[in-house]
């Protein structure tokens, strides 16, 4: 056939009628043929095909052609992963925008009309996020509170200042490592468990069938969430506090031959409301930025099974990133305001 | 029409008629359930207007003007059958609860599966999770349903049970269904018309009734559409 192509003959025909199959390879190889043919001058056709042949070789014809030459990519420049970074960065802060807008007004709506909240929702989320993390807290908290003991009692047994323990944990418990730890539980806990629910609907369309139904995403899946956490948080922050104590108590009266009556007088006489009340702002903050976070990763899930995994990881790492960085705010005020 | 940021539909004009069974066909990657989307509202396009009774498709805090069937029947997970079909009828009517529940176990019991009330969905099979899906999208008797590929991952038992749910849904109740698929037995057992998309086109090569369609296309990518092997089992009797 290349011969042919060499020196093309006026006149080329392809009988086909004996033929009774032929696979897309030959067709696009008998047609390329025929084309070259024609562009040199030559009149070529194809004759007699039927049945299946001419089924394949009317499909190939209709296709493109050809495969196209692959390039190898070039590494970015310095420029453009700086436009792409950017471009991302906006993007992202977009879509957090549209879900902060979204879910505020989901939450304006639900203020004017709060039947349409789906209490149950709400009050199941809440025993999830409360009421089955009671365990956890109470350990991790009883835990704090002994370690923290233990380290306070070293430097202070030097100055014979042991009772001063007592004061130690209950002002750093409640202001600071309470709420942040129960925050934190909190986080790994139910945020990772929203991401992951949403983000499952989400794939699975379930989402776009809430909104078929006329059921607004954030007021039926975000807003519940988003509710029971914080103020599931706060009460698990209070518990946490008071159990943290009595670990601190604990190590006080095991180790250090102080009384449970006069750790605890101690500590009533170290704190204010004031200790409690900052810890407890702090932790109506976090609680509703796990819940924010970890439902906006969520409702960003792409890409099924290994995007619900993506969003879920993101989702608790930004939760821990932001939990510092609220946590620091809130320390930096409530020192410059001295409270 | 596209999916983020990427055009797949540039090239589509059609109507479709109250009361018929109207296919949306193509390959793989044509751009049929992006149409769907548009049409149900999800999703709005970057030029051009869907309308549905004269005004563009809309979701919102109002009662759907359409049923959908999504391809994996997507019921809530969380909730039982029952609990499923109740919730459209539960936000947007003000029947009592013993007449939601009427209405939930005649709609279950329609697409044959009375007595799955209590059950939760991924107790059920496939064919019975869309069956379920259907009874949902039917909750509040919509004048128009849509489909995305009801047959899809069904054996041809269970895929020529769901068509003849489906024609007994516009022959019985005159709902106007509009049924995204690839599956031809199911096209040309059900469909009154169609129209089949093409990737490369961008949108629409051909519409009409898929039989003439089949018959009298002298395109050869529609002819080879129509008139290649199905898939999927045996074909229907």
């Amino acid at each position: 056939m290349r011969e042919l192509l060499a020196e093309p003959p006026p006149r080329v025909r392809f009988d086909l009628r004996a033929l009774e199959a032929i696979d897309a390879a030959s067709a696009a190889l008998v047609l390329e043929l025929c084309e070259e043919l024609r562009a040199g001058g030559c009149e070529a056709r194809l004759e007699g095909a039927h049945g299946r042949v001419r089924a394949i070789l009317d499909l190939v014809a209709a296709s493109p052609r050809g495969v196209a030459p692959r390039v190898p990519l070039a590494p970015p420049g310095v420029v453009e992963e700086i436009g792409r970074t950017s471009a991302g960065v906006v993007a992202f802060a977009r879509q957090v925008l549209d879900f902060t807008g979204q879910t505020a007004a989901a939450a304006l709506a639900a203020l004017r009309e709060p039947r349409s909240i789906p209490w149950p929702v709400v009050t199941h989320v809440m025993e999830r996020t409360g009421a089955d993390a009671l365990p956890i807290i109470s350990l991790i908290s009883f835990l704090v509170g002994m370690v923290s003991a233990f380290q306070g009692a070293i430097t202070l047994h030097k100055y014979g200042a042991d009772i001063f323990v007592a004061d130690g944990i209950a002002i750093g418990v409640t202001r600071e490592l309470g709420p942040l730890m129960v925050a934190i539980v909190a986080s790994g806990r139910s945020g990772a468990a929203f991401a992951a629910e949403i983000g499952t609907m989400r794939v699975s369309e379930e989402v776009d069938a809430l909104r078929t139904m006329g059921l607004d995403p954030f007021r039926y899946l975000v807003l519940p969430r988003v509710l029971a956490i914080t103020a599931m948080v706060p009460l698990l922050t209070v518990l946490g506090d008071l159990v943290a104590v009595l670990g601190g108590a604990f190590v006080g009266v095991v180790s250090m031959d102080l009384t449970f009556a006069g750790y605890m007088q101690e500590t009533k006489r170290a704190l204010t409301l004031w200790h409690v009340g900052t810890g407890l702002i702090k932790s109506v903050a976090f609680g509703s930025a796990i819940g924010m976070i970890a439902c906006q990763w969520g409702l960003a899930t792409r890409g099924g099974a290994e995007g619900v995994g993506r969003a879920t990881t993101s989702a608790v790492v930004s939760t821990l990133f932001f939990l510092v960085v609220i946590d620091s705010i809130f320390t930096v005020l409530f020192n410059a305001w001295n409270v | 029409m596209g999916y983020e940021g990427q055009v797949l539909l540039e090239n589509i004009d059609f109507e479709i008629r109250r009361g018929e069974i109207f296919a949306i066909l193509g390959g793989s990657g044509s751009g049929k359930s992006t149409l769907l989307r548009h049409l149900i509202g999800l999703q709005q396009p970057m030029r051009g207007e869907v309308e549905v009774d004269g005004a563009p498709p809309r979701l919102g805090a109002r009662a759907p003007q359409a049923g959908v069937l999504f391809q994996s029947g997507a019921l809530l997970g969380s909730m039982t059958l029952a609990e499923n079909v109740a919730l459209p009828l539960s936000t947007w009517t003000d029947l009592k609860p013993n007449e939601i529940d009427a209405v939930v176990h005649s709609k279950l019991r329609l697409v044959g599966l009375g007595g799955f009330e209590n059950h939760a969905p991924d107790e059920l099979s496939g064919g019975m999770k869309k069956r379920a899906g259907i009874a949902r999208a039917l909750a509040l008797e919509p004048a128009l349903v849509y489909l995305d590929e009801p047959s899809a991952g069904l054996d041809p038992i269970t895929s020529a049970e769901l068509d003849e749910l489906l024609l007994t849904l516009n022959r019985g109740l005159g709902t106007t269904l509009v049924v995204v698929t690839h599956e031809l037995p199911s096209i040309f057992a059900i469909a009154g018309r169609c129209i089949l998309l093409d990737r490369d086109a961008k949108g629409a090569i051909a519409q009409g009734d898929p039989r003439e369609l089949r018959e009298r296309s002298l395109d050869p990518r529609v002819s080879a559409f129509f008139n290649r092997k199905p898939t999927g089992g045996p074909p229907r009797p």
